[in-house]
């Protein structure tokens, strides 16, 4: 093992971390919101949007990434109308067409782990809700949601972890995140072993950290779930 | 408030031909009620009776198919559609209605994600604009009266369920409603934990608050209540003083139910 040059890939590659994130942040965020709307459009009822979200969800999961960020980012290219449109200035862009092609494919597996959250809500906490006079509105975001989002966050996180993952297909369109940087330096080297385990080994942390954070997250917000804080009254009353 | 004759008063609730279906079935056939205020009105009925139902139409958690719902002379405005099927005219008219009546549900229903005092004071700052310190200090007070203070930081599932309904109540409490609406609040109780609730319900009762009680506590009918209802089949079979009816009764089903 060539220790000084693995260290030296290591620092190369750390270099490209901070993209790596960026694009896996930006891409879940604005995933997490065109999700949100996907469930509601799902469990509206009404069946335009209904059946616009299942289209959506079907197309958008049913498909490789990868070949949706080909369609994105050399596709759109081939329509004059896109070229000469307002969006070209983004969409000419790898960085921005990887967001797009990442956020749009995160929000269909997370509508879909949305929706599993909102239906899981109980309904008398609903009716309670409504019982005190909350808009619908108000039930959704005092209630519904603050429910459904510890519902599903255990299996968001999975959706998280591989949306990092996700961000090394990005490489391919020429964006020099881990995985660009370090097929630059194996196509400069011939080393692939080497630079790809030190690659791998930087998304396992990232990935470690990452279900770390969220743990903590799910442990902050579910209180309710664990054991009461000292004996608890109620097993002392259950005991007498 | 208090020098003003009972009689001139407008009824607290007014029910009138009251109609609800589920699907074939008519659960609802035209009930009429009126609920004055400072009444603590029992509804009695076995299973299917309609009771429940009758309980959720008056804060249209259920829409009836007819009928007029009357909250301190207020008429919850409806409409019938094209369908035929009747429809709330105005959400904010209802939602204000519900704001003033208090619902106790069977399973409590209280957010589970939310601490004691935190379900208490949810609705009255965010439904009512309620300053957060004022609420709080309501929320005590209300906590005291029903004998869960030391409960206030805990969360519903670490609690028993008389503990959990007595928190319920007084959620409903701190909206100030007109009227409290119970549905079988001990129904999901384990016996030893009814009485507890039974005290408090009782002491809102004494404090001459206006309740509606759907229940199957015949000591609280026949103790609490000033006037009981016996609903069969969608319909009000008999009503009366507790007195009368639990000695006296007309109906040979009421004598039946009450005899079990």
């Amino acid at each position: 093992m060539d220790i000084a040059f693995l260290y030296e890939t290591f620092v190369t590659l750390i270099s490209a971390i901070p993209l790596t994130l960026q694009l896996a942040a930006t891409s879940v965020a604005l995933g997490a919101v065109l999700a949100l709307g996907l469930a509601v459009c799902r469990l509206s009822g009404i069946w335009p949007l209904d059946w616009f979200a299942r289209g959506y969800i079907f197309i958008f999961r049913g498909t490789p990434l990868l070949v949706q960020i080909f369609l994105i980012y050399y596709g759109l290219g081939q329509f004059r109308e896109v070229r000469r449109s307002a969006f070209w200035f983004i969409l000419r862009d790898p960085y921005w067409c990887a967001i797009i092609a990442l956020m749009l494919c995160t929000a269909a597996y997370s509508a879909e782990i949305i929706r599993g959250g909102l239906q899981a809500v109980p309904h008398g906490q609903i009716e309670a809700a409504r019982a005190c006079g909350m808009s619908r509105f108000m039930v959704f975001r005092r209630i519904i949601l603050p429910l459904a989002i510890r519902q599903a966050l255990p299996a968001y996180s999975n959706e998280i972890i591989s949306m990092v993952k996700a961000t090394s297909l990005a490489s391919i369109i020429t964006i020099m995140e881990v995985t660009g940087v370090a097929a630059k330096i194996i196509s400069e080297t011939y080393r692939a072993i080497e630079v790809f385990v030190v690659a791998g080994a930087i998304y396992l942390a990232i990935n470690f950290i990452l279900t770390r954070v969220v743990a903590l997250i799910e442990y902050r917000l579910s209180p309710h779930l664990r054991q009461a804080p000292a004996l608890p009254a109620v097993a002392a009353g259950e005991m007498r | 408030m208090n020098t003003m004759p009972d009689i001139a008063t407008t009824p607290a609730i007014e029910i009138r031909g009251l109609r609800k279906s589920f699907g074939p079935t008519e659960v609802l056939k035209g009930i009429d009620l009126t609920a004055n205020e400072g009444e603590v009105i029992s509804i009695l009925g076995s299973s299917g009776s309609g009771k429940s139902t009758m309980l959720r139409c008056i804060n249209m958690l259920e829409t009836p198919d007819a009928g007029a719902i009357v909250v301190a002379g207020e008429k919850i405005a409806m409409k019938t559609d094209g369908k035929g099927k009747a429809t709330i005219v105005d959400r904010r008219q209802v939602q204000r209605i519900r704001s003033e009546l208090g619902m106790v549900f069977q399973s409590f229903n209280l957010w589970s994600h939310k601490t004691v005092i935190e379900n208490i004071i949810e609705a009255p700052i965010h439904v009512q604009n309620r300053s957060k310190a004022e609420a709080i200090a309501e929320a005590e007070v209300l906590l005291e009266k029903v004998g869960i203070a030391d409960k206030r930081n805990h969360y519903p599932a670490h609690l028993s369920g008389g503990q959990q309904q007595r928190a319920a109540i007084a959620r409903a409490l701190a909206m100030r409603p007109k009227v409290m609406l119970f549905d079988e609040p001990t129904s999901a109780l384990d016996p030893e934990l009814v009485g507890e609730v039974l005290r408090v319900m009782r002491s809102l009762a004494d404090e001459g608050r206006t309740m509606l009680v759907v229940t199957h506590e015949m000591g609280f009918a026949r103790d609490v209540s000033n006037r009981v209802i016996f609903l069969h089949q969608g319909a009000i079979e008999e009503q009366g003083h507790p007195g009368e009816m639990f000695t006296n009764a007309q109906s040979e089903r009421f004598r039946k139910f009450i005899s079990g």
